[in-house]
């Protein structure tokens, strides 16, 4: 237990003492949810903007802390040659990765804790079946481990700048097609129809349908996470190169 | 048993065969230098031992384990120094002591440690911001954590000052007197010779020979008379009056190719009398440097080597340069 909470600990630290980690994680989503809840310019339909802007915007921190700040800093410590020093350590593999794992869960309730009050302060009031909040925590774990494979596929196989780049910009693709700002339904067809099969759209409709107007998860959404919750990993995990 | 054994290692990457039967042991209470130039397969002869390889041929053991099937046995009780990198760039010595020092049952104290490679007074710089000879350091120190029955350390002296160099010298003495075994690798044939008990010469991915400092220098492949004296002395005429081959090496550096005799010491002192020459050198082995030359040969800076006794035929040529610090 001593390794596995001493790499908890550095591995938090690092995360929250990162100012372009703290930007992506909480900067962004934070003025993204008071600007577009005040600013009435996202083709929201008959929807308030706020209970349109808020899942969405939950579904973005999880992107941003279980993909790219997760997978960013393992490109580096990956370059870094820090991975290759770990393994002739005691701490374990799955010690490592279990650490990482906690880290990006912290985070993640450290973004709740800001983006909720904000979002409640702005008038956002949850749609609120019985449930929708179990049903929320349980589609952010599936994302959560959605984009962590996602993120580390691309840190275990990308050179770090590279791997930068590509988190950077896979992000800025899925924040457009991902139904997190822009409603999926006005992208045109085909688009319309790629995107749906991404986490990023998955997460946020099924977000949208717990937290925001109260429709309920779709299926699709479920079943289009837990495809990518067992894929990305697996592939990871084939793939990943320790130095 | 021996804490290190290496046996036939052979090493490939693709069709690059980086190490090509190579073979060392190492004791407890014993330092051994893997000396060569760069490229030779010193890494990859470590690395095979840290667990990081898996060797195509050969077998490697660690205190009696497979670097690889054993791994979680043995990392505990190894050290591992890396060439570079293997750091958190934001943490400080400190943190990262701290952090190693977790995962080991019984770690050294973090303030012994920083004092140990003197970084006490750099304690909460981060890595990034710290200099290459105390990047080394922290490296080290964090290889000595968990106190290591064995200890690699791969080119530790590199990009470190002569201070830094003194300081390393006394860590390695202090782990000698622990009974650890510390095999270190090196292109620097001085740090070899000052930290090791023994060193193995690798080129080329094969040992070339292996040994005590003072045996390997002994065992030079071209036993006779060296001696020094003014630069462009009369080669063909001295070769006259003695009736041996002497020959120019360097500026004023001269080697006479056979077995050294009371008789030639005579006759060569008389020469350089007679040419008012003073003798400021006169050896009759080949120090080690020599002999490490001879056993690594012409580095890649230098393709087209001299054979030996070829000077007289190209008296134009420049005299060879000291050689066997490989590009860097």
């Amino acid at each position: 237990m001593r390794p596995l909470l001493a790499q908890v600990r550095v591995e938090t630290e690092m995360t929250l003492r990162r100012g372009e980690t703290l930007l992506v994680t909480i900067g962004i989503p934070v003025v993204f949810v008071i600007f577009f809840s005040e600013v009435h310019v996202l083709p929201t339909g008959r929807e308030s903007a706020v209970s349109f802007v808020v899942p969405g915007v939950l579904a973005l921190a999880v992107m941003s802390t279980a993909m790219v700040s997760l997978g960013i800093a393992t490109g580096f410590e990956r370059g870094y040659g820090v991975l290759k020093r770990l393994a002739t350590t005691p701490l374990r593999r799955d010690r490592l990765v279990g650490a990482k794992i906690v880290t990006v869960v912290l985070v993640e309730l450290v973004q709740a804790v800001v983006l909720v009050p904000v979002g409640l302060g702005l008038g956002w009031r949850p749609g609120g079946h019985a449930g929708a909040v179990g049903e929320a925590i349980a589609l952010a774990v599936l994302a959560t481990v959605a984009f962590a494979g996602l993120g580390l596929l691309l840190a275990g196989l990308l050179r770090a700048e590279v791997n930068l780049a590509a988190a950077n910009g896979l992000y800025l693709v899925l924040l457009l097609l991902g139904g997190m700002l822009i409603p999926v339904s006005k992208l045109p067809g085909a688009l319309a129809a790629f995107a749906r099969a991404l986490p990023a759209a998955a997460l946020s409709g099924g977000l949208h349908g717990t937290l925001g107007t109260g429709g309920g998860v779709p299926t699709e959404s479920w079943v289009v996470l837990a495809l990518w919750a067992v894929t990305t990993p697996v592939l990871a995990s084939l793939t990943f190169r320790w130095e | 048993m021996p804490a290190i054994e290496c046996s036939d290692l052979v090493l490939r990457y693709g069709p690059t065969t980086a190490v090509d039967g190579i073979s060392l042991e190492a004791d407890s209470g014993e330092v051994v230098a893997v000396l060569g130039p760069n490229g030779a397969g010193k890494t990859s002869t470590i690395e095979a031992l840290e667990g990081y390889r898996t060797p195509d041929a050969g077998r490697v053991r660690v205190l009696g384990l497979d670097p690889r099937g054993d791994h979680r046995a043995l990392v505990p009780r190894i050290g591992v120094m890396l060439q570079r990198g293997g750091v958190y760039p934001m943490l400080g010595p400190r943190r990262v002591l701290e952090l190693f020092g977790a995962y080991y049952p019984d770690p050294e104290p973090v303030a012994a440690l920083l004092d140990l490679v003197g970084l006490r007074a750099a304690a909460r710089t981060p890595w990034r911001h710290l200099s290459g000879g105390e990047q080394q350091r922290l490296s080290l120190a964090l290889a000595l954590i968990g106190r290591p029955e064995v200890v690699f350390l791969d080119e530790p002296t590199s990009g470190v000052d002569p201070e830094g160099r003194i300081g390393l010298r006394s860590v390695i003495d202090g782990l000698r007197g622990q009974d650890r075994c510390v095999l270190v690798t090196t292109h620097e044939l001085a740090e070899a010779e000052r930290l090791a008990d023994r060193m193995i010469v690798v080129k080329a991915g094969r040992g070339r020979a292996q040994g005590t400092p003072a045996a390997l220098a002994a065992a030079g492949n071209d036993p006779g008379v060296r001696f020094s004296s003014r630069a462009d002395l009369d080669t063909a005429a001295m070769t006259e009056a003695l009736g041996v081959a002497v020959i120019e090496e360097t500026s004023g550096s001269y080697r006479i190719e056979v077995a050294p005799s009371p008789r030639l010491t005579a006759a060569l002192a008389t020469w350089l009398a007679e040419h008012d020459a003073a003798l400021t050198e006169l050896r009759t082995t080949a120090s080690l440097e020599e002999t490490y030359l001879s056993l690594v040969g012409p580095s890649l800076l230098d393709p087209t080597p001299p054979e030996p006794g070829d000077h007289e035929e190209l008296p134009g040529r420049p005299p060879p340069r000291r050689r066997g610090r490989g590009p860097r």
